[in-house]
């Protein structure tokens, strides 16, 4: 303790002491922050397509109307398919919570069997997209080489080269796909939610589609060379080299300079 | 050490080779030489030090790589370890760059060493330039070097542009796309340069062994050879001073460069390689294998280039496209010509004459080896800074999409207020620098005339408060009160004295009109006259500011205005 007192008025303390508050709190944000899980989807019956109902005219008919058909906040479901439902509950931008430049993706607020009842209640109104079988998203049986051909064609010149996310007109953006489940990349693609294009099963195949899955599977994970700093590109390689290369270098050099003549 | 002991053999070895080389070379002279020069201790003075060794670390990993490095554009399958690409048809080039990144040992570490070398270099040579402009240490007799410098900037952008192409991948295929662009919107011979360049239309067969000449042959042999004439010139004038007691334009006050500098500087290369190698071991640069081999028609969101290339890419995103006009069925791409041409030339020339236009607006003719402090120069360092905010603005209107991205911004907003901050933002640097640094100068005068506050309040029997300041020592006052006061240029009349015009008026008229916006707003320092008044009756305010300061500026002792100063020779300043 004698010691720690005679630290205390260090002209450093201030800088250690900010750097364990910011550790602290990093780590108490890291241990409590809500993890995301997913069940398994199943198979719909009339029971689910009921329940279904019940929970959209409970949470969706507000905007989109009691029979789905839409409203002026909100447009017409019918047609739309569980894929859409499932995309859009199943990443939590649906239901939305304010207007904004787009809806955004949040913690997911129903539970996966509520999913899939809405899913399947949206999917009776009218033929549409169906949620894909596992099989279809499976990243393991796609071709990563020719997914990274077709991303950087169809994909890149919104979501970046390697899926990190890039900026649209006036405050949309086109997010990160690194933590996006399979099944969600394959539904966004079918049935294109907001500024996306809808990429039908004629315009990429399901097959080129898992073969996409399968090249952003092995996006965002460790870089071969180290960090990755956020994957962005020059900027932010830029960024560094002035903070850290020329940060470290000044500093070395008024180490240097320090006994002047 | 003794001379009675007998020397070790080591030691004879030694002598016996220093005598070897001393006899057919004449070293002996030139080490003694050298090793007794001076040089001036600060740490700004290190900043060249870090392009210097960024360059060394450049060479030695840019020789590894040219070991493996294929500078071919023929076609060509990969088969290797990156799964995303097995398979895929590219040139040669990228096919050799995977190679290097993922099976060549040590092959990712020295490419990203070299990559983030280039960053560093660039970036500490603007920062050395700065350091250079913003003390003066460009004026006489250094203006020269100060273009040598300023050509080694320009060849840097070029290593770098030449450098970052070579991989083959769709990113710096987008930019060599722009380079293209903009050598096609040249007026008249557009069309000519860009075939000469890409030897037919881009992108064409040639152009990767073209850059590969450049790169490795022809830019870093122009760079050595200039390296070499920049320190020359250094040795020739003598490293600057900063002032301070015992420091003039006649002295060079320092340590001699064996063993202090040999050491410090030394020990600096070990450090700037160290950081370079430790972030080359720790942090991804240039990941080509994102990007994918190059293709003309995909571009990925956040394409930008290197930084110091950014503020070009900055130019052309602020730029309206609808600038681009069609006069007699040819069309002048003004949205090109303005953001890649008219933007960087006016940025570069400023840059470039800035020390010639400053001297002939001062009519200054000395020679200085004082630099000068920041703040005694209002105007020179408020339009650094204006040079610096255009060049940021234009750095952050290249980024705009990755601030909207991380901001939540609307990207089309940012680009407004940067395309008004653009033409706002400098000038409005360039107040505030200005008023910074004639405050500070007040602050100077302050405290040369009243002393630190001691927070001591005194009352006397009468019922009077004063507060006690303590006066400032010998040396903290040198420092504030050493420099000259520059004043707008007083010119000849217009006429003579019979009434004829003279030859040359307009000119010298239009210099006085810089002049007066150079130095119209100024405050002097403090002269001794004005501080024996305060010290006695505190009473300085009621004297007019400086006129009688030249004299006695002498009598302080810098002989700043003394007439000896034009002719001192480069022997009386050498230790």
């Amino acid at each position: 303790m004698k010691a720690l007192a005679a630290r205390r008025h260090d002209r450093r303390a201030p800088i250690v002491l900010l750097l364990l508050a910011l550790l602290l709190t990093g780590g108490l944000y890291a241990a409590f922050a809500p993890s995301a899980s997913a069940a398994a989807p199943t198979s719909a019956s009339a029971d689910d397509i009921a329940k279904g109902k019940q929970l959209f005219q409970a949470n969706c008919s507000t905007c989109h109307g009691p029979s789905a058909a839409g409203t002026a906040s909100g447009p017409s479901l019918i047609g739309v398919g569980a894929a859409a439902v499932d995309f859009q509950v199943g990443t939590g931008r649906m239901p939305a919570v304010m207007d904004g430049p787009q809806v955004e993706a949040k913690p997911v607020q129903f539970s996966q069997e509520q999913i899939n009842q809405l899913a399947a209640y949206v999917a009776s109104l009218g033929p549409g997209p169906a949620i894909p079988t596992a099989e279809e998203v499976d990243p393991a049986k796609g071709d990563p080489a020719t997914g990274m051909a077709l991303f950087r064609t169809n994909c890149a010149m919104c979501h970046n080269a390697v899926g990190a996310g890039g900026a649209l007109s006036r405050g949309k953006f086109a997010p990160n796909l690194w933590e996006t489940s399979p099944t969600h990349l394959f539904e966004a693609m079918l049935t294109g939610p907001q500024s996306m294009p809808v990429f039908n099963n004629a315009n990429l195949t399901p097959d080129e589609k898992r073969d996409i899955i399968a090249f952003i599977n092995e996006q965002g994970g460790a870089a071969p060379g180290g960090l990755d700093l956020g994957a962005i590109g020059p900027v932010s390689e830029g960024l560094w080299a002035w903070v850290v290369g020329l940060g470290l270098l000044i500093g070395a050099a008024v180490w240097i300079g320090a006994k002047s003549s | 050490m003794s001379t009675t002991a007998a020397p070790t053999r080591t030691e004879r070895l030694a002598a016996g080779t220093a005598d070897y080389l001393d006899q057919r070379t004449g070293l002996g002279a030139a080490v003694k030489t050298f090793a007794r020069k001076i040089f001036p201790d600060h740490w700004s003075f290190l900043l060249g030090e870090i392009a210097l060794y960024s360059f060394i670390t450049l060479i030695i990993s840019g020789i590894f790589l040219t070991m493996f490095f294929v500078p071919s554009m023929t076609e060509t399958v990969y088969h290797g370890p990156w799964a995303s690409l097995n398979g895929v048809q590219m040139s040669e080039a990228f096919s050799s760059t995977l190679r290097l990144s993922f099976e060549v040992r040590g092959g990712l570490l020295m490419r990203q060493i070299h990559h983030w070398a280039a960053l560093i270099f660039m970036a500490s040579i603007v920062t050395h330039m700065f350091r250079i402009f913003f003390t003066g240490a460009f004026r006489k007799p250094r203006e020269l070097n100060w273009l040598v410098g300023f050509t080694l900037l320009i060849l840097g952008l070029l290593a770098g542009f030449s450098g970052y192409s070579l991989p083959d991948d769709v990113l710096s295929g987008n930019g060599l796309r722009i380079a293209d662009g903009v050598a096609l919107a040249v007026p008249i011979i557009g069309t000519y340069a860009s075939y000469l360049l890409f030897g037919g239309q881009f992108p064409g067969q040639d152009l990767i062994p073209r850059l590969f000449t450049v790169h490795i042959l022809v830019v870093p042999g122009l760079i050595l050879a200039l390296i070499g004439l920049h320190l020359f010139f250094v040795v020739l004038h003598k490293h600057t001073q900063y002032p301070g007691s015992g420091r003039s334009n006649k002295n060079v006050v320092g340590y001699p460069l064996f063993p202090i500098y040999v050491a410090k500087a030394g020990g600096y290369f070990f450090l700037v390689f160290g950081v370079i190698a430790l972030m080359g071991a720790t942090m991804s640069i240039n990941p080509v294998w994102s990007y994918g081999p190059f293709d003309p028609s995909p571009v990925s969101a956040g394409a930008q280039p290197d930084w110091y290339m950014l503020f070009l890419e900055g130019a052309l995103r602020l730029m309206p496209g609808q600038a681009e006009i069609v006069i007699g069925g040819f069309t002048l791409s003004l949205n090109i010509i303005v953001p890649a041409m008219i933007v960087p030339g006016v940025l570069f020339t400023a840059l470039a004459i800035y020390p010639f236009l400053e001297a002939w607006v001062t009519g200054d003719k000395r020679e200085h080896h004082l630099l000068d402090r920041p703040r005694n120069r209002p105007f020179r360092t408020g339009f650094g800074v204006s040079l610096l905010v255009a060049f940021l603005i234009l750095v952050l209107a290249g980024s705009n999409d990755l601030i909207a991205t991380h901001f939540h911004l609307s990207i089309n907003d940012i680009t407004w207020a940067f395309r008004v901050l653009i033409f706002v933002g400098p000038w409005f640097a360039f107040w505030v620098t200005k008023r910074i640094c004639l405050g500070l100068q007040r602050k100077d005068r302050e405290l040369v005339l009243h002393g630190h506050e001691t927070g001591r309040i005194v009352r006397f029997a009468s019922g009077e408060y004063i507060e006690v300041h303590k006066p400032l020592d010998a040396h903290e006052r040198w420092i504030r009160v050493q420099h000259d006061a520059i004043r707008p240029l007083e010119i000849e009349p217009a006429e003579d004295s019979r009434g004829v015009r003279r030859k040359g008026y307009r000119i010298d008229r239009m210099r006085q009109r810089i002049s007066t916006v150079f130095y119209e707003d100024r405050v002097e320092p403090v002269t001794p006259a004005e501080l024996a008044a305060a010290h006695s009756h505190g009473e300085h305010d009621s004297l007019a500011a400086a006129d009688a300061h030249a004299e006695v500026t002498a009598g302080v002792g810098a002989g700043v205005v003394s007439d000896g100063r034009d002719h001192l020779s480069a022997d009386a300043r050498d230790h």
